[in-house]
C-alpha cells in the first residue's frame, strides 16, 4: 500500500491506497471528490484534468502515489467563498455545455490555458489548446466563446488593478 | 492495472540499486506511455521506479550553442524555453506539438526516447541533430542509440540522464499527425549545419526512426523545396496501417521533407 498525501483544494489530506491506484480514483474514492470525471480512461478525452503543482494534468494517467507530495486542485476547488469561478460564469452564460460530463475537465484546461496567456487568446489558439479535451454534444463552438470571454474578462481585470 | 509496487527514487545511484533489486522492474518518468500501457494490462512490471524527482536529471543547460536537457524535463519545459527557442526553434516548436497540453505537462525527454516509438517526435531530432545520448553508464550517440521498434541501445538498468547537441544553423521539423492519436503518420526533422545536411525521419519506419540519404544528397546541390521534388522514397520498410499504407507514407515523407526545407528558407534567422 502507498501513503498518499496531498493537499487537495487547500486542504491536506492523507490516506492509503494500492501503488496501482490512478489519481483520479484516489479523488473520487477516497476524498468524495466526484466532480472530477472518468471519461475514455485512456487519456484522451480531458473529463478528468486537474492541476498538480499547477499543471493540468490528465488524473488518470497518473498513479496517487506519483502525485503524493504534490498540491492538487480539482473543479471543487476553482471556485472561492461560494462563489463561481469566472470560468465558470462564462460556460453558463454562453452556455457551453449540454449534458455537462466533460465540463470539469474542460474548465480546468481552461484555467490552465488561460493562465498560460496572460496576455490574451484567440479563438486558433484555444481550439489548438484544447485538443486534449473531447466534448461529444455541443461541437466546441460554444466552449471556445466561453473560454475566450472568461479571458478577456481576467485580461481585464488584471488591466485594472 | 496488475499490480505494482511503486518506488520513488531520490538519485540516480538509488535509481539503479531500486532496479537491480526488483524483480521485473520499469524506470516510470513522466508515465504518459508506460501507465496506459500497464492499464491496458499490456505491461506488467513488478515495481516501479519513479525518476521524475530525481533534481540531477532535471533542466535545461545552455552554453553558447551546446544544448543539455536533462532526461526527466517536460515536453512543456522544453517548448516555453526561450533561451532554447533563439538558439535551436526547431525543437522547442516540436516539443510543442507532442501530443495534448496535459500530456506535455507530464511526458519527459528521456521517457519519449528511452521508449523510442515508431511515431514519436524526439527521435527524429535526436537523430538529426547528431545528439549524445548520456547514460549513467555512458554516452551513446543517436546514430548508435535507436536499434528498431522500441528498442534502444539501454540495458535493463541503464538510466538516461540528459541529451546533449550542439544548434544546427537552422532546423524545422515538420509532421503530419493522425488526427485521432496526434502520434506522427510521417515526421520529418531537417538540420544543416555548414554545409552539413541531416534528415532524419519518424512515424514511417517499420524500425522506427531513420535518416533519409537519398534527400541529404539532394538537399546538398541545392537548399531547396523543389531540390526533392525528383525524390522518390522506397515504401519497402514503411509501416502500412490502417490509417495509411506504405505508398502513402512514402510520399508524406516526401511532403514533410519539402515542407520542412521550405520552413527554414522562409525564416529570417
Amino acid at each position: 500500500m502507498a501513503r498518499v498525501e496531498l493537499v487537495v483544494n487547500g486542504r491536506a489530506v492523507k490516506g492509503e491506497a494500492e501503488d496501482r491506484t490512478l489519481l483520479v480514483h484516489f479523488l473520487r474514492e477516497n476524498l468524495g471528490l466526484t466532480g472530477t470525471h472518468v471519461g475514455c480512461d485512456t487519456s484522451q478525452c480531458g473529463a478528468c484534468v486537474v492541476h498538480v503543482d499547477g499543471m493540468a494534468v490528465k488524473s488518470c494517467t497518473m498513479l496517487a502515489a506519483q502525485a503524493s507530495g504534490s498540491t492538487v486542485t480539482t473543479i471543487e476547488g476553482l471556485g472561492a467563498n461560494g462563489e463561481l469561478h469566472p470560468l465558470q460564469i462564462a460556460f453558463r452564460e454562453n452556455h457551453a455545455l449540454q449534458c455537462g460530463f466533460c465540463t470539469p475537465g474542460m474548465i480546468m484546461s481552461s484555467a490552465d490555458m488561460i493562465r498560460r496567456h496572460p496576455n490574451g487568446l484567440d479563438e486558433a489558439t484555444v481550439r489548438a489548446e484544447l485538443e486534449g479535451n473531447i466534448c461529444r454534444c455541443t461541437g466546441y463552438h460554444n466552449i471556445v466563446k466561453a473560454v475566450l470571454d472568461a479571458s478577456d474578462k481576467s485580461k481585464a481585470a488584471v488591466q485594472a488593478i | 492495472m496488475y499490480e505494482t509496487q511503486y518506488h520513488r527514487a531520490t538519485s540516480v545511484e538509488g535509481a539503479a540499486r531500486l532496479m537491480g533489486e526488483a524483480q521485473d522492474g520499469k524506470y516510470l518518468a513522466g508515465g504518459m506511455t508506460l501507465i496506459p500501457t500497464m492499464k491496458q494490462r499490456l505491461a506488467s512490471p513488478s515495481d516501479l521506479i519513479d525518476l521524475r524527482r530525481i533534481d540531477a536529471l532535471k533542466g535545461i543547460k545552455i552554453d553558447g550553442r551546446k544544448v543539455r536537457i536533462g532526461a526527466v524535463t517536460t515536453h512543456s519545459e522544453v517548448a516555453t524555453n526561450e533561451e532554447l527557442a533563439k538558439i535551436c526553434p526547431a525543437i522547442t516548436s516540436l516539443a510543442g506539438h507532442i501530443g495534448d497540453p496535459q500530456v506535455r505537462n507530464m511526458g519527459t525527454i528521456g521517457g519519449s526516447i528511452a521508449n523510442n516509438d515508431p511515431a514519436a517526435d524526439y527521435p527524429s531530432a535526436m537523430l538529426a541533430l547528431e545528439a549524445t545520448i548520456i547514460t549513467n553508464q555512458r554516452s551513446v550517440p543517436a546514430s548508435a542509440f535507436f536499434v528498431g521498434l522500441f528498442e534502444t541501445a539501454l540495458e535493463p538498468e541503464e538510466i538516461i540522464t540528459a541529451v546533449e547537441f550542439t544548434a544546427p544553423d537552422k532546423a524545422a521539423y515538420k509532421k503530419f499527425p493522425n488526427p485521432a492519436s496526434l502520434y506522427a503518420m510521417a515526421g520529418v526533422f531537417v538540420a544543416r549545419s555548414g554545409d552539413q545536411i541531416r534528415v532524419a525521419v519518424t512515424g514511417a519506419g517499420e524500425n522506427g526512426v531513420f535518416r533519409l540519404n537519398d534527400a541529404e544528397t539532394a538537399l546538398a546541390t541545392s537548399f531547396t523545396p523543389s531540390a526533392l521534388d525528383k525524390l522518390s522514397v522506397n515504401p519497402d520498410g514503411l509501416l502500412s496501417d490502417l490509417h495509411a499504407t506504405a505508398d502513402y507514407r512514402a510520399n508524406l515523407v516526401k511532403v514533410m521533407a519539402k515542407r520542412a526545407v521550405a520552413e527554414i528558407a522562409n525564416r529570417p534567422m
